[in-house]
């Protein structure tokens, strides 16, 4: 059909006076834009095949190779631009919904970027994290309300509800066995591990070589129950209740059986080659109730010796809803921004589904103070940080700790093609195909993360010595610290900072 | 002694490391002008088939079979490093027939013999291809 | 210009104590001496002091200072305070005139205790009863500001250097067992009486020196439990901290001091398991109540004072004991100049508390 031709989004330009035909782009590249020709000692490439995820680019011994996007173009038009076409002749030609992956890559603004971080100067002496000490360790959970006594008079420490205890309030969010590869899940576990932080299963279960980083697992349990039994549950430091994902709010989740393969079936508990359907909505919670009795099921089971945390997106209504769970038992609300990423989405929900983490925190953060329980709960956020300062300025507008994935999948190798849902994923990371999966060492992998987080943590130090704070604890909720820039009166005050000059 | 160790596990059959050794064996500094057109013969070698691949060299043997078979003294231990002496190399091949690993062969003009001398006598300093490999699957180190 | 409360205005100060353990009463010209050596910390932008003990013949009654600004406030203000106090005495606060002061408000004090029926009614108990009034007045009453609110203790406070403000209030004719007093040094002009410290509540009263980093989050924090911080100074927040963590929570003082000048994790770590557990828990616990940042408090209570400085020990001060009195000061300058013989004269470390209480029997 002429009529859905579309031509190549990105172009593979190869520089032939570098190329030394090593083909070692032929071999890296599992959707085979690259070919040989014995004739002529030529590499040839198929740009239709390209999603430009950089394999061929970063291992191209002579530097021959570039992506680059196209200059064909439909007639300019700032309406109907050539994304706008392209999808409806897709559409058109298939009858299906389009899908994508990773995060909303629309060009909403970011909040983030238009808010600045304080620094002392005269007034009050700004600290070297060098010399002196810096601390960002956080604990998450709810804080009893009163203390108690022994007979004796010295404080009962027994009394303190189940929690978490971070080096550093970052966490790797929920991306399943499955829908990531097994090597994936081992950087991310060795890594959590040597951090002293906590990584996500996700929704696909626990691969039982991974029963031994439970101190550092947080377990899933979402709408499809995959991979959920006792042992699990007990296996992680929390349970984590996903109601919702900042990509996709409102809709559930599908693997295809493609991907339920052998360990991936096994962790999952579904027979292999069956596709792995998540519902929209848990089935035994239709309302907050239901939740609470999720909650206290899920505590029952595991002895209250464990952390609940309940997983929402960004929805319009989220500090009433954040309020709703914070009375329903749950210990963690954690909040998914409309940029989170995921392995697979329909595109319309994933661009225009939910809100901005930033705003989303906020109000959720102000109304759980107004209500006087933000004591009861701790507040965890994703959806897209990118990086240290993202950081310092969720836990300065009230979060406790952040969940990162999309970055955490770059340290890995990542380079945000947006092809997840092929299931080819050049660098080893959203893929079940063996010969991908062996290309993520987890040697590499886990240490890439680790590098990450640390100089993260250096980097936030750094950030807070400058603010005369020494102490995370010291920074959360602290607002003063922030200005905001560009934003309208409506955006400051949902923020609740004020403007820079003020 | 550090040698150099593959493991099956990591390698992905990508042959950079057949390109790094070539480049860093031909004096060049510029791997285009080095390899550009040209077959390499490189010092370590992948071999693969059925979805299984590793790379192969030089193990630098405790007890080399290569040494004592030389019969002009070209091949020696240099602190656990077998080198070839090209200006005594008469090309019999004896070590390439008798190398259990198959780890020694003709050299570009098949007048001596050429094998992986762990980069000490070329401008890198250390192994080139534990260097290229993308992987990890080679490792330079001390077991 | 904007006031305080509209905008924060952050400040250095100067800070002194003096306190007998013995319960001796002294009046106020040696605090007012101490405090005038240090006059260098302030910068004529506020000054105020703290004393306990002073009101033996009403030491039954909540003593109510309160700054009016117009008529208007004075009439308001006083309908709240008979609908809720059954009250003694009303009377201006005698002043000294001087020059040097200006712009004064009128400042009167009331003796009272709340209405028995009242405090059955709202089922509260007595003291939370009168912080609940002295907030209400606060934030509702425009023009009205009750800076003191104890039992048998009384603030007093102006815009001026602090020695000045001492003779405006008359301090010489006062007798207290404890007497703090600080010199403010605000980086614009506040140029309201209610700005300058101590700032107290109830029979807590604090003077700080120093500007701490955690303000906001310290605040976020406390106004979730019916505090409402109007000043927006440092002072006010680790007051409702103190009045939190002291009266509400229980907590001891030293354990109050763990809580806002928590050791530091790489401490903590080292400890013995119990220690390590108390400190744990009260570290996460109340771990929005850390303060960070530079600071020295000196804080009042009824029969007490408690020193302490911040963990990093970002800001001076010194302790010093001589017979049964203990002096604490920015310098040690404002110690010599009242008591130059001293039996011990120490700098206390980062965090460390230094809590002095009237000795057993001893009725102030």
């Amino acid at each position: 059909m002429p009529i859905d031709f579309l031509y190549p989004e990105y172009e593979v330009i190869r520089n032939p006076q570098r190329c030394i035909a090593c083909r070692v782009c032929e071999r890296q590249c599992a959707n085979e834009v690259h070919s040989y020709d014995q004739e002529l000692n030529l590499m040839k490439s198929d740009e239709s095949k390209c999603v430009n995820c950089h394999r061929c680019v970063a291992l191209c011994p002579t530097r021959a190779l570039k992506i680059v996007k196209t200059d064909h173009t439909f007639k300019t038009n700032a309406n109907w631009t050539n994304e706008v076409i392209g999808e409806i002749y897709r559409q058109a030609g298939t009858g299906g919904m389009l899908l994508s992956s990773m995060g909303n890559p629309k060009p909403y603004p970011v909040y983030w970027d238009k808010i600045l971080i304080n620094a002392s100067q005269v007034t009050n002496p700004s600290i070297d994290p060098l010399r002196e000490p810096m601390e960002t360790r956080t604990f998450l959970g709810k804080r009893p309300e009163k203390p108690e006594r022994n007979l004796d008079g010295t404080l009962k420490t027994e009394n303190l509800p189940p929690n978490l205890e971070l080096s550093v309030p970052v966490m790797f969010s929920a991306m399943s066995y499955g829908s990531i590869s097994y090597n994936a899940h081992e950087s991310l576990a060795r890594a959590a591990q040597e951090l002293g932080i906590y990584y996500n299963t996700g929704e696909g279960g626990l691969h039982e070589d991974f029963y031994r980083y439970g101190a550092n697992t947080i377990v899933q349990v979402a709408s499809g129950r995959f991979g959920v039994h006792k042992d699990y549950l007990e296996a992680g430091a929390a349970i984590e209740i996903k109601i919702g994902q900042g990509a996709k709010p409102g809709i559930g989740g599908h693997l295809p059986g493609a991907k339920i393969v052998g360990d991936v079936s096994r962790t999952r508990m579904i027979p292999e080659g069956s596709d792995a359907i998540s519902p929209a909505p848990h089935h035994d919670i239709y309302s907050i109730e239901d939740l609470r009795q999720l909650v206290y099921s899920l505590k029952e089971a595991t002895d209250y010796k464990k952390p609940v945390i309940v997983k929402i997106a960004a929805v319009h209504n989220v500090a009433a809803i954040a309020s709703g769970i914070a009375r329903s038992g749950a210990d963690i609300i954690a909040i998914d921004g409309y940029r989170g990423g995921t392995g697979a989405a329909p595109t319309r929900i994933r661009d225009n589904v939910g809100i901005p983490i930033e705003l989303a925190l906020a109000a959720v953060d102000e109304r759980l103070r107004q209500e006087k329980i933000r004591n009861n709960v701790s507040l965890v956020v994703g959806g897209s940080i990118r990086n240290s300062a993202d950081i310092v300025k969720a836990i300065a507008l009230g979060a406790d700790a952040v969940y990162i994935a999309t970055a955490a999948l770059l340290a890995l190798g990542c380079h945000l093609c947006r092809s997840c849902q092929t299931g080819k994923c050049n660098w080893g990371i959203a893929t079940q195909r063996p010969d991908l999966v062996k290309r993520l060492n987890p040697d590499i992998g886990y240490k890439r993360l680790v590098n990450l987080v640390s100089a993260w943590q250096h980097e936030i130090k750094e950030m807070m010595g400058g603010m005369g704070i020494n102490s995370i604890e010291a920074l959360k909720g602290n607002r003063l610290m922030l200005r905001g820039i560009g934003l309208n009166e409506k955006e400051l005050e949902i923020l609740g900072i004020k403007h820079a000059g003020e | 002694m550090k040698r150099i160790y593959v493991n099956e596990k990591w390698c992905l059959g990508c042959h950079l490391c057949e390109y790094y050794c070539a480049f860093a064996n031909s004096g060049s500094d510029d791997m285009v002008k080095a390899l550009k057109d040209i077959r390499i013969h490189p010092r370590i070698r992948i071999e693969e088939k059925q979805g299984i691949s590793f790379a192969v060299s030089c193990r630098h043997c405790a007890e080399p079979l290569c040494v004592k078979s030389c019969i002009t003294g070209a091949l020696r231990a240099d602190n656990g490093v077998i080198a070839v002496d090209k200006n005594k190399c008469v090309g019999c091949y004896t070590c390439i027939m008798i190398c259990p690993y198959g780890a020694i062969m003709p050299g570009v003009d098949g007048s001596v013999v050429q094998k992986c001398e762990l980069c000490t006598n070329n401008a890198f300093g250390e192994p080139a291809c534990v260097q290229g490999c993308p992987n990890r699957a080679i490792v330079f180190e001390e077991r | 210009m904007r006031l305080e409360g509209d905008v924060r205005i952050p400040s250095g100060c100067a800070i002194s104590g003096i306190f007998s353990r013995s319960g001796k009463k002294l009046n106020g010209e040696a605090i007012i001496r101490s405090i005038s050596t240090m006059h260098d910390r302030s910068n004529g932008l506020g000054g105020g002091f703290a004393a306990y003990g002073i009101y033996p013949r009403n030491k039954d009654l909540y003593a109510i200072h309160v700054f009016y600004d117009s008529v208007r406030a004075k009439e308001e203000c006083e309908k709240e305070i008979m609908a809720n106090f059954d009250v003694t005495v009303a009377e201006k606060i005698p002043t000294r005139k001087m020059p040097i002061i200006t712009d004064e408000p009128a400042i009167w004090r009331y003796f009272g205790i709340p209405f028995e029926k009242l405090l059955k009614d709202t089922q509260l108990d007595e003291r939370e009863f009168v912080a609940r009034c002295v907030v209400k007045i606060n934030t509702q009453i425009k023009g009205a500001y009750v800076f003191s609110s104890g039992k048998n203790m009384g603030v007093f406070k102006a815009v001026g250097f602090p020695e000045d403000v001492g003779r405006y209030y008359c301090l010489d004719k006062y007798e207290g067992y404890c007497w703090t007093a600080h010199g403010r040094y605000p980086t614009n002009t506040p140029g309201w009486w209610g700005g300058a410290h101590p700032f107290a509540m109830l029979d807590y009263s604090v003077v700080h020196n120093g500007e701490i980093s955690s303000y906001d989050a310290n605040r976020r924090f406390i106004e979730m439990f019916g505090y409402k911080c109007t000043l927006l100074t440092d002072t006010e927040v680790i007051t409702y901290i103190i009045d939190y963590l002291n009266r509400k929570q229980h907590l001891t003082l030293h354990e109050v001091a763990d809580v806002i000048a928590a050791p530091f994790w790489s401490e903590i770590d080292r400890l013995p398991q119990k220690e390590k557990e108390r400190f744990t828990y009260l570290r996460n616990v109340y771990s929005s109540l850390l303060i960070t940042g530079p600071f020295s408090i000196l804080l009042g209570f009824s029969g007490g004072m408690m020193a302490l400085n911040d963990r990093l020990k970002l800001r001076s001060m010194v302790v010093a004991e001589k017979g049964g009195m203990t002096y604490v000061a920015s310098e040690e300058c404002a110690i010599r100049a009242i008591e130059p013989n001293l039996d011990k004269i120490w700098s206390p470390k980062g965090g460390e508390p230094v809590i002095v209480t009237l000795n057993k029997g001893v009725d102030a």
